[in-house]
């Protein structure tokens, strides 16, 4: 099959870009958008150019290395998947698509389709951990979860960092990101204890790595590899306003 | 901004009962004005709340508009929203839009500034059926009422979610109670202007 | 080179108590004065990192992905190993020792594997701390199941996203000690050279990959946590992005390399589709729990599976272990569909890939249960090759997946050069000749947060370490190395890109260095492999410059490297003229065809040094003790 791509290429974060047009003619069905940009670039430095950039690792759908706006849509038009996951037959043969890197301030864009996450870790070291130095730690089966528990926080857990919800949502907020954290660090006992801490602590890191807000969307948890709800975020409201209440109250 | 909207939503359901009575004729919505007219002292306060309550409403809008937008400066060539409705990318239009109208209806109908029909300040019933008689009046309100619809289908769920009083639900985005409070204010309040015009109100 | 182990005396079981005892201490304020550098932020590099960080020592960590959460250790899928004996089925520390060592076939250090086991509880214990969401039952406690054809449930996960979970425990921890300053964490930066001075090894030098800038870095002692070097045969179940770097350069510097040649080859992966393949995804091994392994009897059935009658089937692991049947550990499964592939029997597009079936589980659970137990797995098949598990049988084949070998360390970590500690996948530690699924985790973690710790402050107390500053001599000489390197591979302009050197490196070495190993193939590719990278340094195209992203300069780099590496691997392969675990040799096989070991005259670890450029490496032998368990011959049948 032949598609023909419009990929943005910027040279380095502080020049001017633009969409370049190229051609992917005679790719297999069973190849998967990373192998296609592969090719891509394989015929790009057969012509003496430059290669696409673009962030990989696994190509599983773990690491969260991959992310581009595929046709106005983050990772791509396959629901629940990461761009690496996307294979060419999910398309139509002769189709054309746009290839855009995540936009957002937080995010600036470092080269071609790879942008800077950085803002994401600064978001955990906030406070999207629980504190247990090695060592300190009691036996394992001594805490009881309810099972029920332990598979919220893992679905929340599931998140890759990929950062698709920031790039889908239409005010660039990391909500979803974010929540994420905080639901499965605050589904579980051992969570308790920096339960207020983390959620302010995180909330206002988000914001000042210049995220927009919240205002209910939906189009993160659609973009969301993991498929990670929005109710995630609706609990982080709830904790950061009783935590806000707490704090205030002194209790 | 979701509290404010909620407040305005809760006297927006006292008053879309109120506006009912028109129904009921002139002597049933021009008495309930009359009983709130006697109790001065309150209606001065809830008009403050009323008042202070938009005004918080209109500059979190702004600051949270200004947020939003620097949070995203270079826009995508192409996008393409999957879920994302048409009442949600449009708030900050309907708000502008309620806001101009909410300038004008009161103008219109509390204090009778732009009223072009002659202006009873007891006849309520008059004023309101005698307004919509007249054609470009009646389809601003039409038009605002639909505003207004969009504004609450997606505020109402919205506000709850941000207040984090929302339960889990495997389809988080189904909004029934929203969409039928939207529906009710949208027909309720259209009904009025429509009633007027093609004279089933005299 | 003389190898010390510094395995403490005393027995097995009291060792490690014993070292630990005997251990020098950093006094609480003196260790803010040391600094230490660990490179890579998987499972081994982030928990040892958070860990030094909470002790108070200063710590840079160094990882070329843009975070540290996205190390390679995220993908793994299975689980942990840990003899916590929560099923009451018999584990023990000794048992899960006794697994891993007589898994390793007997090529594994055994006091080393014996500390795995004890610390393994101390892992869990710490990671459900840290609010790992390990599978629980309905009364709240762990779960655990059976993996990778062990006797015992033993094995600890989290969905299909162990590692994952891992990791990231590991990786909050970090960034939580990153947030109080006490690590500094350097992403998107390669480390490129290692800095030696007075013998000791003192600092690293980095290209920062959104920059370019070649920097050094000095500290007092150097970890490297940098993963297992897969990739050397292209296509691999490992990321795209892992390397033998930073080993390699470590090797070049005077680090021993040990036993290079041991590989494991995963027998559950989706096969080869085409030569635009770019890597390979592992299905996991548990699926073998439940599916059955066949090909068709004749040659060239080109019937759909569901038409190919049961007595016209060769579900050929069950007909030749008849005790372990599909549960056969990997190296013999995977060598197993080697040979009916080899014999025309293979099926798929190439004919390279054999069936797991899961047509009787589906009769005998049903739907709901598999959808259950696999579903996940199932449609990441789907998506990837557009067919149904459901309905047909999944198409597998073998995949490399690990690699045993790594730079020789002694009892403490470390390596031939004073103050070089390897972690990880990155040394060659404790799973001999291969290892047992659900224990690389296990490994890595046990070297992070409870041996390194101790171990490096051991080697600080000790150490003499007068001050170096980043202008330092050595520092200088590293640096224009690297930027000679650097220079050298952007200016050779040839015409072949760095892919298709690497694609033919990985075929000569599949071809040969792979799942079946004899003299002459393993000498034709040692012919082979000067020759490509002779043609690499002439003929490969890197374009841009190196102060700027540039995806192919890294690649070029790695692959560089390799080239030196398959090189080591198959002059191992070919000292080692035994069967054992993953590594078999044609010439010694028992005449049903089954690895033979000989531990007459191999039972040791091979460490090769580097000898210089053009020389051949010099082999040094660690020879292997085995007090505590009795080598047996591994038999599945
Ligand atoms: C698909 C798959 C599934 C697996 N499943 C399991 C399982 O179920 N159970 C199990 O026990 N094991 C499993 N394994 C094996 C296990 O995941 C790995 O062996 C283990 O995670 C390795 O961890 P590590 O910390 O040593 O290295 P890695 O996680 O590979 O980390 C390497 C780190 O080093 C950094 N790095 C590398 N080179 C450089 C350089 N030159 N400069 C700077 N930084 C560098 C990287 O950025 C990275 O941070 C699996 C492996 C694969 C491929
Ligand atoms: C006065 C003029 C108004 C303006 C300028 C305005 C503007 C806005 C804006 C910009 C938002 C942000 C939400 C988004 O972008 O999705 C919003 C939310 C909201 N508005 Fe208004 N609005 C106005 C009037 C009203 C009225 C009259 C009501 C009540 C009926 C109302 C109820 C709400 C609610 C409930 C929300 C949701 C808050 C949340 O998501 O937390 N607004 N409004
Ligand atoms: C058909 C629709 C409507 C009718 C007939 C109507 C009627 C009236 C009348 C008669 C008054 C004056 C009450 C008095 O002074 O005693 C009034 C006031 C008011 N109305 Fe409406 N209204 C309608 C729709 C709306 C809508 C859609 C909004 C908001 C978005 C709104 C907001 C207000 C406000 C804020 C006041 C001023 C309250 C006060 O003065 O106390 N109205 N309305
Ligand atoms: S929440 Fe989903 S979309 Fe956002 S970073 Fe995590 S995995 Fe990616
Ligand atoms: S798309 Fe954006 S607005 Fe909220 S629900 Fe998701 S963060
Ligand atoms: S490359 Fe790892 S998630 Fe896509």
């Amino acid at each position: 099959m032949d598609l023909v791509l419009h990929v943005w290429r910027q040279p380095h974060a502080d020049a001017p870009g633009g969409l370049q047009r190229y051609e992917a003619s005679g790719v297999s069905p069973d190849m998967s958008f990373l192998e296609m940009l592969d090719l891509v670039n394989e015929g790009l430095l057969e012509r003496g150019e430059i290669p696409i950039a673009f962030d990989h690792d696994c190509r599983e759908g773990i690491c969260g290395s991959c992310g581009m706006m595929i046709n106005g849509v983050a990772h791509g038009p396959l629901r629940g998947t990461a761009a690496c996951q996307l294979y060419l037959r999910n398309f139509r043969d002769g189709e054309t698509l746009v290839v855009e890197p995540w936009r957002a301030r937080a995010f600036p864009v470092l080269r071609d389709l790879v942008v800077d996450r950085g803002a994401f870790d600064r978001i955990i070291a906030a406070g999207g951990f629980i504190t247990a130095p090695t060592g300190h730690a009691p036996e394992a089966n001594g805490t009881l979860i309810p099972k029920r528990d332990s598979d919220a926080a893992m679905d929340a857990a599931v998140c890759i960092g990929c950062g698709a919800c920031v790039a889908a949502c239409p005010n660039g907020s990391a909500s979803l990101f974010t929540a994420a954290k905080v639901a499965h660090l605050g589904r579980l006992p051992q969570g308790q204890p920096e339960r207020d801490r983390r959620v302010l602590a995180m909330v206002a890191r988000m914001d000042l790595e210049h995220f927009g807000n919240c205002t209910w969307h939906g189009e993160c948890q659609e973009a969301c590899p993991k498929e990670i709800s929005i109710d995630t975020i609706a609990r982080m409201n709830r904790d950061f306003l009783r935590a806000q209440w707490r704090r205030a109250s002194g209790d | 901004m979701a509290a404010s909207g909620i407040v305005m939503i809760l006297f927006l359901v006292f008053h879309v009962a109120a506006n009912l009575l028109v129904y009921g004729g002139p002597s049933a919505i021009n008495g309930l004005a009359n009983v709130l007219d006697a109790r001065t002292e309150l209606l001065t306060v809830a008009r403050l709340v009323l008042l202070v309550t938009i005004v918080l409403h209109v500059v979190a809008a702004i600051q949270l508009l200004a947020i939003d937008r620097a949070g995203r400066p270079i826009g995508y060539a192409k996008r393409k929203p999957q879920v994302a409705t048409l009442a949600g990318l449009t708030m900050r239009w309907s708000g502008l839009l309620l806001g101009l109208f909410i300038v004008f209806h009161v103008l219109h109908l509390t204090t009778g500034t732009v009223q072009p029909m002659p202006f009873h300040a007891a006849d309520v019933y008059g004023n309101v059926v005698g307004g919509f008689r007249i054609g470009w009046v009646a389809a601003l309100y039409l038009v605002a009422v639909a505003a207004l619809g969009l504004h609450v289908y997606h505020g109402w769920w919205a506000s709850f979610r941000t207040l984090g009083l929302s339960r889990r639900s495997p389809a988080p985005r189904r909004r029934p109670f929203a969409l039928l409070l939207a529906l009710a204010f949208w027909l309720a309040f259209s009904s009025i202007p429509i009633a007027a015009l093609v004279g089933i109100l005299k | 080179m003389r190898l010390d182990a510094r395995v403490p005396d005393g027995p097995i079981a009291g060792k490690w108590d014993r070292r630990r005892f005997e251990m020098h201490l950093v006094n609480p304020a003196n260790k803010r004065k040391h600094t230490i550098l660990v490179v890579g932020s998987g499972l081994a590099g982030a928990s040892a990192a958070a860990t030094m960080g909470e002790l108070g020592y200063r710590v840079k960590c160094f990882c070329f992905q843009d975070s540290p959460r996205r190390a390679h250790s995220i993908a793994a899928q299975g689980g942990i190993n840990a003899a916590k004996n929560y099923r009451n089925d018999g584990d023990s520390i000794q048992r899960l020792f006794y697994d891993t060592t007589k898994g390793g076939d007997f090529r594994s250090r055994e006091a080393n594997t014996y500390r795995l086991a004890q610390i393994s509880v101390e892992i869990i214990d710490q990671c459900v701390a840290q609010g790992v969401p390990f599978a629980r039952e309905y009364g709240g406690l762990l779960a655990n199941r059976s993996f990778g054809g062990a006797q015992v449930s033993r094995t600890f996960y989290a969905r299909g996203q162990t590692g994952q979970q891992l990791l990231l425990g590991a990786y909050q921890a970090l960034e939580r000690v990153v947030g109080l300053g006490q690590v500094e964490m350097r992403p998107r930066h390669e480390l490129l050279d290692l800095i030696l001075v007075d013998g000791q090894a003192r600092g690293i030098v980095t290209r920062d990959l959104v920059t370019g800038r070649i920097v050094p870095h000095v500290g007092d002692a150097v970890v490297l946590a940098t993963g297992g070097y897969g990739n050397v045969y292209y296509l691999s179940t490992n990321a795209k992005g892992s390397n033998a770097t930073a080993i390699w350069r470590a090797y070049k510097r005077g680090a021993a390399f040990a036993n290079p040649c041991f590989t494991q080859i995963h027998p559950t992966c989706i096969p080869v589709t085409g030569h635009h393949q770019s890597k390979l995804t592992l299905m996991s091994e548990s699926l073998r729990n439940d599916g059955r392994v066949w090909v068709p009897r004749k040659e060239g059935d080109t019937r759909a599976p569901s038409e190919i009658p049961d007595q016209e089937r060769d579900y050929f692991l069950e007909r030749k272990y008849p005790s372990f049947g599909n549960l056969t550990p990997r190296d013999v499964a995977s060598r197993a569909a080697k040979e009916v592939c080899d014999a025309g029997l293979g099926v798929g597009p190439g004919r390279r890939g054999v069936y797991l079936d899961f047509r009787d589980a589906l009769q005998r659970l049903g739907h709901d249960v598999l959808r259950e137990r696999y579903g996940n797995l199932f449609d990441m098949y789907t998506l990837i090759t557009n067919e149904n598990p459901y309905q047909g049988p999944m198409r597998i084949y073998p995949a490399v997946h690990y690699t045993m070998g790594g730079l020789w360390v002694d009892y403490d970590l470390m390596s031939t050069i004073p103050g070089l500690f390897v972690l990880g996948e990155a040394n060659f530690s404790d799973h001999g000749a291969n290892r047992l699924g659900a224990s690389a985790l296990m490994q890595g973690l046990a070297d992070g947060y409870f041996i390194l710790p101790n171990t490096v402050s051991d080697y600080l107390a000790g150490a003499r370490l007068p001050a170096v500053a980043p202008d330092h001599d050595a520092c200088r000489e590293a640096i224009a190395r690297v930027e000679a390197r650097v220079a050298r591979l952007v200016g050779v302009r040839g015409g072949r890109t760095v892919d298709s050197f690497h694609r033919e490196l990985g075929h000569l070495m599949w071809e040969h260095c792979g799942m079946a190993r004899s003299e002459h193939g393993l000498k034709q590719a040692l012919a082979a492999i000067p020759e490509l990278r002779e043609q690499f340094w002439r003929g490969v195209n890197v374009p841009g410059s190196g102060a700027e992203i540039n995806q192919s300069l890294e690649k070029a780099g790695r692959v560089a490297d390799f080239l030196e590496l398959a090189e080591l691997m198959c002059l191992d392969a070919l000292d080692r003229r035994e069967s054992a675990g993953c590594h078999f040799r044609e010439e010694s096989q028992t005449p049903d065809g089954e690895a033979r070991r000989d531990d007459a005259h191999f039972a040791y670890v091979a460490a090769w040094a580097y000898a210089g450029e053009g020389a051949p490496p010099v082999l040094h032998k660690e020879p292997l003790h085995f007090e505590a368990v009795h080598p047996s011959e591994r038999s599945y049948k």
